[in-house]
């Protein structure tokens, strides 16, 4: 009798080279050493490279220009006092909401969760618009009403970033947290309170500690936010000068103009923020380098809430006023000047108009190709790295080949890196550098760059879903005779399908309201929705840029509201 | 002495769903010094609740409990002590030991609450990990140690103050069966002593029988009984004690003249006795282990299936409409289809469980 060999038996003996998980791993390494890989080579390449040899010079030259090392500790400074502000703000709140009897929480927790939805940038050209010397307008207000001869408040400086950073970070924290302290075993506090421990004594010494790793967590997001953002610094700061590690090498790029000496500073500045980068992640991770602790145990218990007598009322006030100032007043302070006939009027009803809106949309090619352009480029991200990131976390989980941390560790890299640094390295790569291959100055390098950036995003979520599918699914179906690509399409996919479409949003939302990479890599047909709001902010049309800023606003809420809907219909099924 | 004094407590909740719910009802209670008291009920029945008020956690509806000589609560006079004030050992179900913290801080935690010397904190842990047979394991983290070492911590934490009452809030649930035994062991050897009083909150009536000098059995944040082990077991006062506690066979009987019927056959009766009074509809409580059979004399029924015990044979008998659990020793060897005759002893006798309580307990359930 002859032996029938299948496919399968052939490529477990070996010789058979080609197989569907061959050819996935393969189609993953390519597409992350094409999109990750050559970019961070590329910076390197520039910045130690000039023309002939090796050379560090460029780093001396970098690092004694008397502006470039103020960007450099005005970035630190931020960072510094942004991710200690934030965090006690964050771990307050988290406290506040989470164990204390304070009422209205339904109505704070909705609150904390808008300045997930508003651009930082958006929200800093608010503040901007508030508190900006004498022009802002709160800052006349209080001066009128104060007889003050001078602004009360200067926005634009190293101070007022650091408020407008903790502001919009601290929610970081305070979800890591909130979430921590919802999970945790209620009994690890109460049994520090039947031992004798007052309240303040066992928040101190029980659940703070418990809760450290959740706090760090958030700490890292908010520092590597606050180290790599450019929005907020470049809003704020470059009136009076003020510039940090991403804007200055923004600022490097446009004033190279593309002369290869230009483009190698901006390269070597690049490096140097990395370097503060990886310093930051380095000492974070040295000073919370303990393990986490298995901290959800026990019967389900609703926490004794802690009565705050006294000072209940007093903080309800304080926490309302807070989230309104925060949260509502930039909106409210975009939406009016939306409707101002021009920037610095009083809003009275004489001076209110729609002709921002009808500017915007008819006749500026400019601002309705930005829409369009941000919609393109967020669908399509978000369907390639949908793909792309599945089938890495296939890829990671399942076949798990050699070198399959090599390839979590390209795709997560992007991740840590600063958007800043991940656009200059497209547009070293993508300028005719491979190949021949030039997409600068078009929307393809943008988009690019976009999957570089988020597709670790699909990849985690993807992968959390994957784990959770048990290999005795896939076996139970290849035993019943189905191929292995008919076991792919019919049990695992159907199975994260959920996490897949979540996925696509976690990608589409931060693309719309992306600022740091397209603001260096678009060209004159491919501005973004949030280059059109900054250019026209920059060029003095506030009120426009006001006008755009609701439109971004709203297309995002609406995109995020159908993301609950679809993932809160799914949950319910 | 009286070490803890409840009065009148009462709780309920307001929930969305459920409207409010009282989770214990009018408690009155009085726990002498140095006893092991149970808290013996289904899942919901308020026990937990009820500890938790004495332990601080939770407030009271109305009423007032003591400590000792001391009011801790009282919802009239505004009166209400901090758990950490109240000086009472607590283990939880699910330990609560501390992850972040050592063996030994987990245990010196209490002591240096109250800013003992140092000198004193070492020799009272070192002293109360002896007594845990924890000595040695100092330097752990309790996520290096197994379940039965962990409960051995918070038994440790929770007694190195030498407190005067223990609340104990299902401490070996969370253990496997033979290191439930030991455990068990322990907290009693421990107790002899040091003369402290226990609350025991369970539901698991073997460890409150082995346990305890009395038990409360609770059902619907009501107090059912209140005994010994033996009371409750030999004389419970309602159907519902009767089941909880040790297994049960309720027989829905007609009596007539004295002698009772089974439902579904009124010419052989299965009990006699003449002081009883007529009823349509009674219940007829019986132990498995009371109910003898024999090929001879008594009354007559029918074999539906057996079962080898190692210990015992287990025979469904079928009477009537009924049927019963029998457990006799393996002297007497039925087969299943066999005619055989019973002699019930001590039956207690209940009314059929109502609609309106049957009702009461589902909704509990729920929640």
């Amino acid at each position: 009798m002859t032996a029938v060999k299948n496919k399968d038996f052939l490529k477990l003996e070996g010789k058979r080279f080609f197989s569907l998980d061959k050819l996935m791993t393969v189609l993953c390494y390519a597409a992350l050493i094409t999109v990750v890989i050559l970019p961070v080579v590329m910076i390197f390449y520039y910045a130690f490279w000039d023309g002939s040899k090796i050379d560090i010079d460029m780093f001396v030259k970098v690092l004694t220009q008397q502006g470039n090392l103020k960007a450099i500790k005005n970035t630190v400074i931020i960072a510094f006092f942004t991710t200690a502000i934030a965090t006690v703000v964050g771990v307050f709140f988290a406290w506040l909401l989470g164990r204390s009897d304070i009422p209205l929480k339904g109505l704070m927790k909705f609150l904390f969760s808008i300045p997930f939805m508003i651009p930082p940038f958006l929200a800093a050209m608010s503040w901007d618009m508030m508190f900006s010397g004498r022009g802002g307008y709160v800052n006349r207000l209080l001066m009128s009403v104060f007889h003050l001869s001078s602004a009360p408040f200067n926005i634009n400086s190293v101070a007022g970033i650091i408020v407008i950073e903790v502001v919009y970070y601290f929610p970081f924290v305070y979800m890591q947290v909130v979430s921590a302290l919802e999970r945790m075993d209620p009994t690890l506090e109460e049994s520090a309170r039947i031992a004798g421990a007052g309240q303040l004594y066992v928040i101190r010494k029980i659940t703070i500690p418990l809760t450290i790793p959740a706090i760090s967590s958030g700490m890292l997001l908010i520092l590597i936010t606050s180290l790599s953002n450019y929005g907020i610094p470049a809003m704020l700061g470059f009136s009076q000068n003020i510039f940090t590690l991403p804007t200055m090498i923004v600022e490097l790029m446009n004033r190279a103009g593309g002369s290869f000496e230009g483009i190698r500073e901006a390269a070597a500045m690049s490096i140097i923020l990395v370097v503060v980068v990886a310093i930051a992640l380095w000492g974070q991770r040295k000073l919370t380098s303990r393990g986490s602790y298995d901290i959800i145990k026990g019967k389900s218990m609703r926490p004794m809430l802690i009565k705050l007598r006294g000072a209940k009322y007093p903080l309800l006030v304080f926490s309302l006023i807070f989230l309104l100032v925060v949260v509502v007043a930039p909106i409210v302070m975009i939406l009016l000047i939306s409707f101002v006939k021009a920037y610095g009027l009083p809003f009275e009803s004489q001076n209110m108009t729609l002709a921002n809106y009808r500017r915007i949309f008819v006749g500026n090619i400019m601002v309705s190709d930005s829409v369009k352009n941000s919609l393109f480029l967020a669908f399509s991200a978000g369907l390639i790295c949908l793909v792309l990131g599945t089938m890495l976390a296939y890829v990671v989980n399942k076949i798990k080949p050699k070198g399959g941390t090599v390839l979590e560790m390209m795709a997560v890299l992007p991740y840590s890196l600063p958007g800043t640094v991940m656009a200059i390295g497209c547009m070293l790569a993508w300028s005719g550098a491979f190949f021949g291959i030039t997409l600068y100055n078009t929307i393809w390098i943008i988009l690019v760059a976009y999957i570089a950036r988020y597709l670790s995003y699909v990849l985690k979520s993807s992968s959390a879903a994957l784990q959770q599918v048990h290999y005795s699914l896939e076996e139970a179906a290849r035993s019943c005779g189905a191929s292995h690509m008919e076991t792919l399409k019919d049990v695992t996919l159907p199975l994260i399908k959920p996490a897949m479409i979540s996925g696509f949003f976690l990608v589409f939302l931060p693309c719309m309201r992306e600022l740091t990479t397209s603001i260096l890599l678009y060209g004159p047909n491919s501005r973004t929705l949030g280059v059109a709001i900054y250019q026209l902010r920059i060029n003095g049309y506030i009120t426009q840029a006001a006008a755009l800023s609701v439109v971004t606003i709203t297309l995002i809420i609406i995109c995020n509201n159908l993301v609950k809907f679809v993932i809160g219909d799914r949950r319910r099924k | 002495m009286k070490q803890i004094v409840l009065e009148h407590v009462t709780k309920s909740f307001t929930t969305k769903a459920l409207g409010t719910v009282v989770a214990v009802d009018d408690f009155n209670l009085e726990i002498e010094k140095g006893e092991c008291f149970s808290f013996l009920g289904p899942s919901g029945c308020g026990k937990t609740t009820t500890l938790r008020m004495i332990a601080g956690f939770e407030d009271l509806t109305k009423g007032s409990i003591y400590l000792g000589d001391k009011l801790v609560s009282d919802r009239d006079k505004n009166i209400y002590v901090p758990p950490e004030k109240r000086d009472l050992g607590m283990v939880f179900q699910a330990f609560a030991v501390w992850p972040h913290l050592n063996v030994f801080d987990n245990v010196a935690f209490p002591l240096k609450v109250k800013k003992l010397p140092k000198r004193e904190i070492v020799e009272k842990v070192t002293q109360a990990l002896k007594y845990c047979n924890l000595s040695g394991l100092e330097k752990e983290y309790p996520s290096n140690l197994s379940g039965g070492q962990q409960q051995r911590i918070a038994l440790a934490r929770s007694i190195v103050v030498n407190p005067d009452v223990l609340l104990l809030d299902e401490p070996l649930s969370n253990l496997d069966p033979h290191l439930r035994e030991s455990m068990r062991f322990e907290i009693k050897r421990l107790q002899k002593q040091f003369g402290f009083t226990i609350i025991f909150v369970t539901h698991d009536q073997a460890e409150a029988m082995a346990l305890s000098d009395r038990i409360l059995v609770m059902d619907m944040g009501r107090i059912q009984q209140i005994g010994t082990p033996q009371e409750l077991y030999r004389h419970p006062v309602n159907r519902f004690v009767h089941s909880f506690l040790g297994q049960s066979n309720f027989t829905n009987v007609i009596i007539k003249e004295g002698r009772v019927y089974p439902t579904g056959d009124e010419n052989n009766a299965i009990y006699e006795d003449s002081l009883l009074p007529d009823s349509k509809a009674k219940v007829m409580a019986t132990r498995p282990n009371s109910i003898e059979l024999s090929k001879e004399s008594g009354f007559p029924s029918t074999i539906v299936k057996r079962t080898f015990k190692t210990d015992f044979a287990e025979y469904l008998v079928k009477a009537g409409d009924e049927t019963l659990l029998v457990q006799t020793p393996h002297r007497n060897i039925f087969n299943s289809g066999d005619r055989c005759f019973l002699r019930i002893n001590n039956p207690a006798w209940y009314e059929p469980e109502d609609q309106k309580e049957k009702g009461e307990r589902e909704r509990r359930n729920t929640m």
